[in-house]
């Protein structure tokens, strides 16, 4: 799929970001730039290459499962552009 | 005496320590030339009465003989780090008014060894970008201009205000991050030091994420012998960052011997890129004549999928800071745009609250990892980011130390590379390996442009090793006799 107007329309749609009409073909343009100069990755034989989860290759350390925080809704609240009664405040979902 | 703002933080723990001034009077010439300097627009949030309150109660521990590792000293912090009721907006217009309710782990280490917070300092948004124009708060200005021409530099970025803060000397030092590039190109735009620690050195908790698999803190500094003594600070383990490495943090000043003799240093020549700068050139054969000199070993090695690491970044990097970035949705910190539902809230919200650059690299992280194209650019980049790192697990059999160029080019002017973003990304392109790998990297000043203009070398070196890449530091530094400053004729 090249990344024309319609896949740039689809992304924003899964990334959340309302890319207004007018944008889309300079953003494809953009955006399409950019993955051609990354697919010369192509060239590179990873064939028998494990892939690189992270910068450095540990087993994740574990710990107790107790409860170490907590209690502290009002500091989590804190921020919120709405609030009402100790939750935020959304548009409505449910109908 | 020296000018207050003129001391290395060593200089000043030397003057504290010998009572010849107080963290309160240091602390004091700070702010003052903090708001001198405005116009390079280097802070986002003043915090001169927290400053100086930090500063009074300094001097009290000091009084008591309980003086910590950075006791008195004024520092500069990356609106990145998390501050606990300080505004904290990483350059963006989406993080509006946040004033978070807990403090970085990096932030509280240094607090707790002493140090003075003047204030956040400016930055490319979310850390993306590499001449810190795509804050929201608008560029920073280079100390620094070309020789007989006044028109405003970059400071690079995205560690910008932390470098212009430094090198302007209204802090002694400053806090940056690194996900690419972001400490030692700003530190070779503006003539300091940099380094960028190896990945789980410091931790990241509290640190606003970009890419977490590449994202590392690390201090911005006038000398090398700063840079380890602020490292001290920062580093350490945290069971709250699960990266974060469990090893006891060395004694990073003791390092610095001057002692490199018999030292194996590797040159890789994939780093030589066609057309790059001559200066750039003469001035990477000058650190190999500096560190021959002092009895190192020169060793030509290669790191051939050198040419793949900017495209892999800008696969691995984007992915992650879709994902990571996912937390921005206007219910519960920030910006909230009102919409029609909770779906057109967050995209109205979204767009309106991340700059173009972020919007962009979301957009191309948001491709790469949805379905049908994920195998074919995430994992095939997951897969050369492989190779990459085993690049210098290869070099690391041969040599116990890296030199190249910290950038190819001297700093631009504002507003150049700013239609192509390729352009861009290719500042990096002598750093970006070093954060794909974990390594450390630092970037020490070693000479100037023929417009005038600081440039640096870069070190990188093994995995947690940071003491070979300071003490290396220590010698270039030494040999380069890097006196120059901004603004003075040179």
């Amino acid at each position: 799929m090249p990344l024309d107007r319609k896949a740039v329309a689809h992304i924003a749609t899964l990334a959340r970001i309302k890319v207004p009409e007018s944008d889309l073909d300079l953003m494809a343009k953009e955006l399409d730039a950019i993955i051609h100069w990354v697919e010369q990755l192509g060239e590179v034989d990873t064939s028998k290459v494990e892939p690189m989860t992270g910068a450095v290759r540990v087993t994740l350390p574990r710990r107790k499962d107790e409860i170490t925080d907590g209690n502290c809704r009002d500091k989590i609240l804190a921020n919120a552009p709405e609030q009402a009664h100790g939750f935020f405040l959304v548009p409505k979902v449910v109908e | 005496m020296t000018a207050l703002t003129d001391l290395t933080i060593a200089g000043a723990l030397d003057g504290l320590a010998k009572k010849q001034f107080s963290s309160k009077e240091l602390t004091q010439a700070h702010v003052k030339a903090v708001e001198a300097a405005r116009n390079l627009n280097a802070f986002v949030t003043e915090t001169p009465d927290k400053a100086l309150a930090m500063a009074a109660a300094s001097d009290a521990r000091r009084a008591k003989g309980d003086a910590g590792l950075l006791e008195g000293v004024p520092l500069a912090i990356k609106d990145l780090f998390c501050t606990e009721g300080v505004l904290t907006t990483a350059g963006s217009h989406i993080l509006d008014g946040f004033k978070p309710a807990y403090e970085s782990t990096v932030t509280a280490n240094l607090w707790k060894a002493g140090a003075v917070m003047l204030g956040k300092v400016n930055m490319d948004e979310f850390a993306m970008g590499s001449s810190n124009m795509t804050s929201h708060y608008g560029g920073v200005n280079n100390p620094w201009t070309r020789r007989g021409d006044n028109r405003p530099l970059v400071p690079g970025g995205s560690s910008g205000g932390s470098a212009a803060a430094v090198a302007a000397r209204i802090a002694l030092g400053a806090t940056g991050t690194d996900t690419g590039g972001s400490i030692r190109q700003p530190a070779a735009f503006t003539g300091i030091v940099g380094i960028k620690p190896t990945y789980g050195r410091c931790s990241r908790w509290g640190i606003v994420a970009f890419a977490s698999s590449l994202d590392q803190a690390g201090p911005m500094t006038r000398t090398v012998e700063d840079a380890a003594i602020m490292l001290q600070a920062m580093a350490g383990h945290d069971p709250k960052d699960s990266t974060s490495v469990n090893a006891p943090v060395p004694d990073y000043r003791k390092a610095l011997s001057g002692d490199i003799k018999g030292l194996k240093v590797g040159i890789p020549k994939e780093y030589r890129l066609d057309g790059m700068a001559p200066e750039i050139d003469k001035l990477w054969a000058e650190g190999v004549e500096w560190l021959k000199r002092a009895g190192a070993q020169i060793v030509d090695i290669s790191l051939p999928h050198t040419k793949y690491a900017l495209p892999t970044y800008y696969i691995i990097a984007p992915a992650e800071a879709s994902s990571n970035l996912a937390r921005y949705d206007g219910v519960r910190f920030g910006l909230r745009v009102p919409g029609e539902s909770l779906d057109e809230q967050y995209e109205n919200t979204r767009a309106a609250g991340f700059g173009k650059e972020v919007r962009r690299r979301i957009l191309i992280g948001t491709y790469v990892l949805s379905a049908g194209y994920y195998d074919a650019y995430y994992l095939k980049a997951q897969k050369v980011r492989a190779l990459i790192a085993n690049d210098f697990t290869e070099a690391f059999k041969k040599v116990d130390i890296i030199l190249t160029p910290s950038t190819p080019s001297a700093a631009f002017a504002a507003g150049e590379k700013m239609d192509d973003p390729i352009a861009m990304y290719l500042n990096d392109v002598f750093t970006v390996t070093v954060n794909l790998a974990g390594l450390p990297g630092i970037s020490v000043p070693a000479g100037l442009s023929a417009d005038g203009l600081p440039l640096g070398l870069q070190l990188i070196g093994k995995a947690f090793d940071e003491e070979t890449v300071l003490k290396v530091g220590h010698v270039l530094e030494k040999s380069a006799g890097f006196t120059a400053r901004p603004g003075s004729p040179s």
